[in-house]
């Protein structure tokens, strides 16, 4: 095999970390292999299914479509990261109490596009909601709960990590 | 995930200049990714075939936006989540601003890049239309030099084009001067969303006294590249809008699409909808130019 | 809105105060029992697991629909020194999957009968390494001509399966009779036919199958899974490994979505990971991605449903033929009780005097079809409930007045003459949903409006039942046990083999545990699904887990708090810490405090697998469900507007997952409808991607309105029946009569695509002419 390994830095969840790796290792691998951060999950590998989704420098992106390299110094939120201590996003909450997750297995990337989508547009509209998700398949709630809960997160007042 | 990271190279020199000289030394030995949302794709399904790969992403050089008298000029690595939120693209052309809003998801659209879009090549791409009615002009850049041709003249077949295996595209040109032009786009996908494109129909032009004056009309998927279709414009230019000039372009746009069946769609069914759409842009054409009239 | 006003559904309760006054914790929003670890990203799912010293496995596969194995070459590129091969040669037990039956090899060892089966397992220490190694494995075949449909199969050209006679190629067959079928035929007011179409449908939950294994000669064979059923995959490992029971041990890992797709695959999956094990003498993962998920593991059977039905002039069904075929795939799996439950939901909710059923489910050289939420009765449903729409057309009355005149009603008999005893309320369902989506009116101002719009607007409604739990006496052949246990640490906990993967089991049992104990939600939890400590409480599937194992776990709570009254000094009432510290009491006598429950069959329930008569099912749910559609003709697509979803799934345990149970099967049902197509290729999926296996997104799925309305059944838990699979019977027959209307084409096969949709009105209307002007 050909490649070297590369060291890359960053920040995960506000934390430094660093790796080496292959800088074509993608960064859901590093993630879940190298950080131990399993919560992002590989629905499909190739950008269609969003459970991968995390945010880069304050972007939603599908981590299994960035090779680390470009992830190199980057500022990486995950769902690991979405909770304060003991106290739940309101995100977090309002999936639990309108029945926004089922299997769970979409949970941790529909999280980080409804996070990302309140970051941008605090009170979105139905229509808004389903542009910012449409890259995050969920097999199991049709949806619906999970646009119930985003407006009652954003009723609840958003997103206190966009500050951070 | 089929594709073994180690057994591809990856580098980010860091700024263009540097990305074009190592092009420069081995021509065609390196290829460039920018947001990986084609390479990382080919990637996980044990396809990437290059073993060496130089990244685009996020140089500076590549990432400006500038918005002059005469043009609005893109850099080929802005991404679509860029374009898309871009007020004087949204004035002066809304119909990129439009795509750029269909392309993939909101994760996608903040890594995949105008040049990516282009040059990969696919005939179902999202902003070639836009930019074929929009007359865009695309700039290439290599240790040779720079080079300036209109966007029409890039693609020369399925996944071919002019660029050389030391080029980069640099930027898109943009002229501004469609802000009186009737604009249509409409992709026609598998789905409302991460749909890729079964047919799409892009059009501007300009209708005087009930007649056609300009027209551009632009296609994806009914080709082995995104095309004009001259042939249907020809049809058109210079005519009065009326049912018999529709029925007649209905006609020579069918002849002149020539899309294929692949695993997302039929031959026919494109052709058939591609005539559609042309029949709905000039519909709210007439429709536009008879309220004119009236208002006139 | 996207939803009803969520107090809409207590106003739909019909159940009596008494009933709805007499519970704390069913029938009430609480909390999904295992979201907070989802919500935090801290489930475990697989794929999240390690074990000490584990490698990887991989699959090498067969690239032939059928043929004969000549030969294995391993590639001398690749180092194998580096690699664990496992082959046929070594199962130290049968090679089979037991199933229904055993005709499904683990490995394939002489032969092949479908693409994508497996014949090699590979296992390394680096996953990176194992795709090149399954390319760099060839093997070589002596090719046998291939049954690719069902149409191929019935000429029996080939046999591919079972004996040369005419017995050959079919996994099962039903026939099922009542009354006389032949004499009504001269004089029927009108005959009607029509031939229907179902495609293939994957599941698509969004986690692949993924399994880890363990072995050794003391501990035996531990696995660990995406799966619905542990008792099933225990039952095919020890086969497969030749082990005593206690020597396997399945462990369910948090899964991502099933839908049916993990009730038998996992089995093999599992088989392969231990295999590998076994011979590697190290924890072996095997995790499929998402193209050899979508090419090798299970689909939806495909059908093909003909109706012939005879009506007197007024619309009255007099008698039903109704000829079905299935495709099984290579290997019989469950076709045949998939088959059962379409034949039993053949004729939809009507009665009819005379009815003649035949069914059959065919082997063909695909990749075996398997259990799919509905498991069968959507392939029925569609047909029969398109098919009304024909009767309606050709007796000239409204299909939605005709539905009426034919509904059951209390006390009529169904096509296996089985009394409906409960109450059937289809009456007030179709009104309520009539009324809700604003049938009439809608589809009076669409019929105004669409000549003069290219997006043409219609209403469509399907009316059905699901039958709850196994079909006929297979409740009784499963003999259930589940209940729960007190621990020392003051725990009580569920102990069943039904699994949670989205729907709610543990939520639901937890509530009824709480409720049958008197004390609260959070003082229940679930025990690990783990063989070694659970009963065999079933497999979780067929809509079972509310009705049957729930009652169980609410009769096991009574037994436990009678116990504690009669000898261990519980009073009535009882405060939480006095109903542990009775449970401490039985404890220091008994050692332990655990009552498990036993499966009874309700009273009346009685089925003859012969004659196919008798108790189908012991409660059905019933549904009336109206689609609104619009289809555009400038791109000849369909798409859903508003959906009403109006059923009685007997008591509502929990309104926020009972809900989402009909939301998620009615965003799947539209795909399976208009988006979703498996195109095969010789047998093999060819468009095995997301990108080209196309779901419904969240821009795709309309509003859809749930409605419950509520009559308890005695013997479900606190009342309820089945829930899970109803919502995907009558979406696809609702939105083609839907589609009907709105552009008056009657299309009787889905997927429908805007290719076929297209393909129809350019020979019926190609227009030529541009739009007026």
């Amino acid at each position: 095999m050909s490649a070297s390994q590369a060291q890359i830095q960053l920040t995960v969840n506000g934390q430094q970390a660093s790796v080496d790796v292959p800088p074509m290792k993608r960064l859901l691998d590093v993630l879940r292999e190298d950080l131990g951060l399993t919560g992002a999950k590989e629905g499909c590998g190739e950008g269609e299914c969003g459970s991968c989704s995390v945010r880069m420098n304050g972007e939603l992106v599908n981590s299994c479509l960035v090779p680390i390299l470009q992830a190199a110094n980057a500022r990486i939120e995950t769902v690991e990261g979405l909770a304060i201590d003991a106290e739940l996003h309101p995100l977090q909450k309002a999936f639990l109490e309108c029945g926004g997750a089922q299997c769970g297995i979409c949970t941790p990337g529909m999280l980080m596009a409804a996070t990302h989508l309140l970051a941008h547009n605090p009170h979105p509209s139905i229509e808004e909601i389903r542009e910012g998700l449409a890259g995050n398949l969920c097999r199991c709630t049709g949806f619906i709960k999970i646009f119930d809960s985003v407006i009652a997160a954003a009723a609840m007042g958003g997103n206190p990590t966009h500050a951070r | 995930m089929r594709g073994n990271p180690e057994a591809h190279q990856l580098i980010a020199p860091g700024t263009l200049s540097a990305v074009i000289a190592q092009l420069a030394r081995a021509p065609g030995e390196w290829t460039p990714i920018a947001g990986g949302t084609e390479l990382m794709v080919a990637h996980a399904a044990g396809r990437l075939t290059a073993p060496k790969l130089i990244s685009l992403w996020s140089l500076p050089e590549l990432s400006f936006l500038r918005v002059t008298e005469n043009e609005i000029s893109i850099g080929g690595g802005v991404t679509f989540g860029q374009i898309r939120s871009h007020s004087a693209i949204a004035a002066d052309f809304p119909l990129l601003s439009r795509a750029a809003s269909w392309i993939g998801s909101i994760a996608n659209q903040n890594r995949a890049t105008i040049a990516g879009n282009i040059v990969n090549g696919s005939p179902a791409a999202d902003a070639p239309p836009a930019l074929l009615v929009y007359d865009a002009e695309i700039e290439l850049i290599s240790q040779r030099g720079l080079r300036r041709l209109p966007y029409a003249d890039f693609h020369l077949g399925y996944k071919r084009s002019v660029l050389m295996p030391d080029e980069l595209a640099l930027a898109l040109h943009l002229p501004r001067r469609f802000a009186k032009h009737a604009q249509y786009l409409r992709k026609v996908g598998t789905r409302k969303a991460m749909a890729i494109t079964k047919i799409a129909l892009a059009a501007t032009a300009i209708v005087e006294n009930e007649t056609i004056t300009e027209i551009r009309l632009a296609a994806a998927s009914v080709a082995d590249r995104p095309i004009r279709l001259t042939a249907t414009e020809a049809a058109l230019i210079g005519k009065k809008l009326s049912s018999n000039t529709m029925r007649e372009a209905r006609k020579v746009l069918l002849n002149e699409v020539r899309p294929i069946d692949d695993i997302r769609s039929t031959a026919e069914y494109r052709k058939h909808v591609a005539a559609n759409l042309l029949d709905e842009f000039l519909s709210e054409l007439a429709i536009d130019s008879t309220h004119e009239g009236l208002s006139a | 809105m996207l939803t009803p006003n969520p107090n809409s559904f207590f106003d739909a309760m019909t159940a009596s105060p008494k009933t709805r006054s007499q519970t704390r914790i069913v029938g009430t929003p609480q909390i999904r029992k295992e979201g907070i670890d989802k919500v935090l990203g801290r489930a475990k799912y697989v794929d999240d697991l390690e074990r000490d010293g584990m490698w990887h496995g991989a699959t090498v596969r067969s690239t032939i629909p059928r043929g004969k194995i000549l030969d294995i070459h391993f590639d001398p590129g690749i180092d194998w020194t580096e690699f664990v091969i496992v082959t046929a040669a070594d199962i130290p037990g049968k090679n089979h999957i037991q199933m229904i039956a055993a005709d499904q090899p683990c490995l394939a060892a002489e032969a092949v009968n479908h693409c994508d089966e497996a014949i090699v397992l590979l296992a390394h220490p680096d996953k990176r390494c194992l795709p090149a190694a399954v390319a760099a494995v060839r093997i070589d075949y002596e090719p046998l001509p291939a049954v690719l449909s069902i149409e191929e199969s019935e000429t029996q050209h080939e046999i591919i399966w079972g004996p040369h006679t005419a017995e050959g190629n079919i996994f099962k067959q039903f026939h099922l009779e009542k009354g006389n079928v032949d004499d009504v035929w001269a004089t029927a007011a009108h005959i009607v036919t029509g031939e229907y179409h179902t495609g293939a449908q994957e599941h698509l939950y969004i986690e692949n199958n993924g399994m880890i294994a363990e072995y050794s000669d003391e501990e035996g064979l531990t696995v660990w899974g995406s799966l619905q059923c542990p008792f099933y995959v225990h039952k095919s490992l020890v086969a497969v490994f030749d082990l005593p029971a206690e020597k396997v041990r399945v462990i369910q890992a948090e899964t991502g979505g099933a839908f049916g797709g993990k009730e038998d695959y996992p089995s093999i999956l599992a088989a392969h990971a231990g295999l590998l094990a076994r011979k590697a003498r190290r924890p072996i993962k095997m995790v499929y991605d998402r193209m050899e998920d979508l090419a090798a593991t299970t689909k939806r059977h495909p059908s093909r449903t003909r109706h012939r039905t005879a009506v007197d002039k007024e619309g009255k069904l007099l008698a039903m033929e109704i000829e079905l075929a299935t495709d099984g795939g290579a290997y019989s799996t469950l076709s045949s009780t998939v088959l059962s439950r379409a034949t039993l939901h053949a004729t939809g909710p009507y009665v009819c005097p005379n009815i003649r059923i035949r069914s059959r489910t065919w082997a063909t050289n695909t990749v075996p079809y398997g259990a799919f939420r509905g498991f069968g009765a959507p392939q029925s449903i569609f047909a029969i409930e398109r098919h009304m729409e024909q009767i309606a057309r050709a007796v000239g009355i409204d299909s939605v007045e005709l539905r009426r005149r034919n509904f059951l009603h209390d006390g009529d008999t169904t096509a296996t003459e089985q009394v409906m005893r409960e109450p059937v309320i289809l009456d007030t369902l179709l009104e309520r949903a009539l009324k809700e989506s604003g049938y009439t009116s809608k589809q009076e101002r669409f019929a105004r409006e669409n000549p003069h719009s290219t997006i043409k607007r219609g209403m469509g409604l399907a009316a059905f039942y699901h039958g709850s739990g196994f079909t006929g006496s297979g409740e009784r052949y499963l003999n259930s046990l589940a209940g729960i246990d007190v621990t020392p640490q003051g725990k009580v906990r569920v102990l069943v083999s039904s699994t949670e993967f989205g729907q709610g089991t543990n939520t639901i049992l937890t509530q009824i545990a709480a409720e049958s104990l008197g004390i609260t939600y959070d003082d229940i939890e679930m025990a690990p699904c783990d063989t070694h400590h659970i009963p065999n409480s079933g497999p979780t599937v067929a809509s079972r887990t509310s009705m049957v194992v729930g009652h169980l776990i609410e009769k096991s709570g009574h037994q436990l708090i009678s116990q504690l009254q009669e000898s261990y000094g519980l009073s009535e009432p009882y405060t939480r810490d006095e109903f542990f510290a009775a449970c401490d009491r039985y404890r220091e006598q008994a050692g332990k405090v655990e009552s498990l429950c036993r499966y009874e069959a309700p009273p009346n329930i009685f089925w003859d697998d012969q004659k196919y008569r008798g108790e189908a099912y012991p409660a059905f749910a019933w549904a009336v469900y109206v689609a609104e559609v619009a289809v555009d003709t400038t791109t000849y697509s369909a798409e859903v507007t508003n959906f009403y979803a109006v059923q009685e799934v007997g008591r509502v345990l929990n309104p926020t997952l009972a809900a989402g149970q009909i939301e998620g099967g009615v965003a799947q049902a539209v795909g399976y409808a208009l988006y979703e197509k498996v195109l095969l290729k010789n047998g093999h999926m060819f468009n095995n991607q997301m990108t080209n296996y196309i779901m419904p997104t969240a821009a795709d799925v309309p509003p859809i309105a749930v409605f419950f309305e509520e009559i308890p059944f005695d013997y479900g838990a606190y009342g309820a029946k089945g829930i899970g699979e109803l919502p995907h019977d009558g979406p696809a027959p609702a939105i083609l009569n839907a589609i009907q209307d709105a552009i008056g084409e009657s299309f009787c096969s889905i997927p429908l695509l805007p290719e076929d949709i297209f393909l129809r009105m350019s020979i019926h209307s190609l227009h030529e002419e541009p739009a007026p002007v």
